[in-house]
């Protein structure tokens, strides 16, 4: 439990007296109650500050050599890359950190979806975080576009060009959003501005993440509440230290790729200029968009058209607007996720038929990026459609059809039950 | 357990290569370059060699823009030698005191000089190609180092019977689409190498392809250097991390 | 670790041990840090592109005497002039007394002929008329800032106006008769 500490040194009493940052410090990062059996999935969440960090702290280095012009930016990008002291160096964490950053913040999704992290009380908590998916998306969609590569333009130029589909206004506002005719050095110049701002706004809301974490206590593998000290440690040194030991292991994998195969996450064809009069055979978003990508594609020419053509005389829904919303609405079915999912039970651990589900869920996410990474050809059509039905299928059907009916395992009565009982 | 087997299972998923071509799949020759695995570097010999290829066969239409040719230091040159190298080239400078733009000898700081004064010039000498700058080749090919010594090595004589050539082409092994406007550029003994090695055509192939490699990633050996003592520390700083949070934990049940 | 005698001694021990591991630990981790935060200071630095333009080699061949030409080096011009024999001999005519900054004129050139100053006037940074034919050149035959009105002689001296000090001498080196390197 908290403790007012009494600190000695008279400089840090003077601040805190008059802004209490080292009582708060000390309640929310030295003493706070941790649950004591939290694995190494709870790592992520920490390591993922640790690379906003990383990305913010390369971004503004990278900002002071870059010239965000058309006629520019190719070449100043390889001037870091060849002329600026570690400037490969810098451009290449930068550049992988992102994946990184995606990498982990899915795996701690993905922690969230298994251990029921997004339940009472911690809905908003679970909220928060997709808003920060999405602003991490919106960020990554725009840093891409800055080096002004082959698929720089022509992902900025595909992906802007969704908007068109949507009725009435979507050609005004894609001339918005353009600031021009097509993509060119307007769009180009807003999109460093805002990608050198949403990482800030970002910050922000990791901040609202954190304490609405700190309020409602972190969940822990059992899924159960917290029901006296003796089932919690202190945040410091206990996470310190495990968080160190994932911090760590995570640095050598990143360093790995960074040192050794910096460009396995990215695509050759953006090591062209942009050429806005020659289209690349396949045009591929970056990994981490994807699934994403596959859902985009999945819906029929057929699809609403005809439903809606009969009634309103004329195609209100294109398929290029259902596959925007389809698009949408995947990410908007996570935010109402703690509303969907009727179980009492929180912890996949005591949901036997919610891991089956869970893992069905994952590997259909995997090969909606697969389908992602290929044309939309052949067997991939239908594979895509399959998969994408199924993704709605799991949190529209699976999610609550699953808490009237499955039958848990029983929980146990602490989070210091199970322990006590095996060393008894 | 079972979570440890979900990431297995995406990490092998993950490794999945992104976007093939659709249609023919074309394997490419797998070359042993001296700079593959993680503590290799580049034989500044053949990158030589490469320069030399380079400088007589392929600056005729293709541009190098991004290299200066004070990086050429990187491939064993004394300054004396690059300003000689340099200063071969002309490039335009200006404008003077008259406000007319006028041509001087390259310098050192400069960067290499492009054969044509811009992408019109350089296709109307070309039948409407292009000849790409070669400076990032290598990156922006999968597969780059293999592909570009594919391209030198790849034409053949005798056009397949199901293939029509179309006029100004040539036929190619490896280049999508099989026809490809460059004439077959290297060949037996094109170059005399100053360093007396046998210049034939897999020889001039490798060796160019060795320094566009260099050229599209200069900073290859510093980077690998420096990854070697990024993760030995790394590794290090794990083990102590690992025994620091069992000796934290030691008096917890958990 | 093995069963432990829960002496006070070795329960001592442990402690340091423990102790020492997490210091070492830090410290390696503050190594770590280190070197991660010094290319991001060192990308500060001026780049290799920049560093190559640090120094320049001017063709001093087609000046003729009496003529001056500007370069320009590190984003600065730089006055290049090859004085007359008059011109010499004023400078080195001028005594110590009426000097405003005192520096004899065998100082601030290595041959006599060539004077190689930065064109960059020492009181507010204007750059001096006098190089162009037609320009003012001071009472002192020099340079003028028309700016403050600063008058330099034909050494780069300053002998009337605002400026403190005689225009700047940069570091250069002959590479041989009609080649100098700036830098």
């Amino acid at each position: 439990m908290a403790t007012k500490t009494e600190f000695k040194n008279p400089v840090i009493r003077w601040v805190d007296e008059r802004l209490p940052v080292f009582t708060y410090l000390d309640h929310e990062y030295n003493q706070f109650p941790m649950p004591k059996n939290l694995n190494y999935w709870w790592n992520f969440g920490a390591l993922a500050s640790v690379v906003l960090v990383v990305m913010i702290v390369t971004g503004i280095v990278l900002a002071m050599q870059y010239t965000a012009h058309v006629d520019m930016a190719f070449e100043s990008v390889e001037r870091i890359m060849r002329d600026v002291n570690y400037g490969w160096l810098l451009r290449y964490i930068h550049m992988n950190g992102a994946s990184m950053f995606f990498i982990v913040v899915y795996i701690h999704l993905f922690r969230g979806l298994y251990y029921g992290s997004y339940k009472a009380p911690r809905e908003l908590l679970w909220m928060l975080g997709v808003a920060i998916i999405l602003l991490m998306m919106a960020t990554a969609f725009m840093g891409y576009v800055l080096p002004w590569g082959q698929m720089s333009f022509w992902g900025a130029t595909v992906i802007t060009n969704l908007f068109s589909a949507i009725p009435f206004v979507g050609d005004w506002i894609v001339t918005w959003l353009w600031g021009g005719f097509s993509v060119d050095n307007p769009t180009l110049n807003r999109f460093f501005a805002l990608h050198y701002l949403l990482p800030f706004v970002l910050f922000a809301v990791v901040g609202l993440h954190v304490v609405a974490v700190h309020i409602t206590g972190s969940s822990n593998p059992t899924g159960i509440d917290v029901q006296s000290p003796r089932d919690t440690v202190s945040f410091h040194p206990y996470f310190t230290a495990k968080d160190s030991v994932g911090l760590v292991l995570f640095l050598f994998i990143f360093a790995a790729f960074v040192f050794f195969a910096p460009n396995y996450f990215g695509e050759p064809d953006n090591y062209i200029k942009a050429n806005p009069l020659q289209t690349p055979p396949h045009i591929v978003p970056e990994w981490y968009f994807l699934p994403f990508y596959a859902i985009l594609r999945a819906v029929p020419d057929n699809f609403i058209g005809p439903w809606v053509t009969s009634w309103m005389g004329f195609t209100f829904i294109s398929a290029k607007l259902a596959g925007v919303i389809a698009m949408f609405a995947s990410i908007a079915v996570l935010f109402v996720l703690p509303w969907l999912d009727t179980s009492k039970v929180r912890s996949a651990r005591y949901r036997p038929w919610y891991r089956g589900f869970f893992l069905l869920f994952l590997l259909d996410c995997l090969l909606l990026g697969y389908i992602g990474s290929q044309p939309a050809e052949g067997a991939f059509i239908w594979i895509g459609r399959a998969a994408t039905a199924y993704y709605f299928a799991h949190f529209l059907i699976v999610f609550p059809l699953l808490g009237w009916f499955e039958p848990t395992r029983p929980l146990p009565t602490s989070i210091s039950e199970p322990v006590l009982k095996e060393n008894s | 357990m079972r979570m440890k087997v979900l990431v297995i299972a995406a990490a092998l998923l993950g490794g999945i290569s992104t976007a093939q071509a659709s249609g023919e799949k074309i394997e490419l020759p797998d070359i042993d370059w001296s700079w593959k695995g993680p503590f290799d570097g580049f034989d500044k010999a053949q990158l030589q060699r490469g320069l030399q290829v380079y400088t007589e066969v392929c600056a005729t239409c293709h541009s190098l823009s991004l290299v200066a040719y004070r990086d050429l230091a990187a491939l064993g040159y004394g300054e004396e030698e690059i300003k000689a190298y340099a200063g071969n080239y002309e490039v335009q400078d200006g404008p003077n005191d008259e406000g007319e733009m006028f041509t001087r000898p390259a310098i050192p700081s400069d960067r290499f000089v492009a054969p044509f004064a811009n992408e019109n010039a350089a296709r109307a000498s070309n039948n409407g190609a292009y000849p790409p700058d070669l400076s990032l080749m290598v990156k922006a090919r999968k597969d780059g180092a293999n592909y570009v010594y594919a391209m030198m090595t790849g034409y053949a004589e005798e056009v397949p019977e199901h293939v029509t050539l179309m006029e100004g082409m040539n036929y190619h092994k490896y280049f999508p689409g099989h026809q490809i406007a460059m004439p077959q550029p290297l060949s037996d003994g094109v170059v005399e190498y100053t360093d007396g090695t046998e210049p034939t055509l897999d020889q001039e192939a490798r060796d160019v392809t060795a320094f566009l490699a260099w050229a599209a990633e200069p900073e290859l050996e510093e980077r690998k250097s420096m990854g070697i003592r990024v993760l030995l520390f790394l590794g290090v700083l794990f083990f102590m991390a690992v025994a620091v949070k069992k000796a934290v934990w030691r008096d917890v049940r958990h | 670790m093995a069963d432990e005698v829960q002496t006070p001694e070795s329960d001592d021990e442990g402690a340091r041990r423990r102790e020492f591991l997490y210091l070492a630990t830090l410290g390696v981790g503050a190594v770590g840090a280190a070197a991660f935060a010094w290319p991001l200071i060192d990308s500060m630095n001026p780049a290799a592109d920049t560093l190559a333009l640090s120094s320049i080699e001017v063709d001093l061949s087609p000046i003729q005497e009496g003529q001056s030409i500007t370069v320009k080096w590190r984003g600065k011009p730089v006055f290049i002039r090859r004085r007359t024999p008059k011109e010499i001999d004023e400078a080195r005519a001028a005594k110590p007394a009426d000097l405003v900054d005192p520096q004899p004129d065998e100082e601030r050139v290595q041959q006599p002929e060539w004077l190689i100053l930065v064109g960059v006037c020492t009181h507010l940074g204007c750059i001096p008329l006098g190089q162009k034919s037609g320009e003012p050149r001071g009472d002192y035959g020099g340079w003028f800032c028309p700016c403050h009105g600063s008058h330099y002689d034909t050494s780069g001296r300053i002998r009337k106006g605002p400026a403190p000090k005689n225009l700047q001498v940069p570091h250069y080196v002959f590479l041989d008769d009609n080649t100098v390197r700036i830098g």
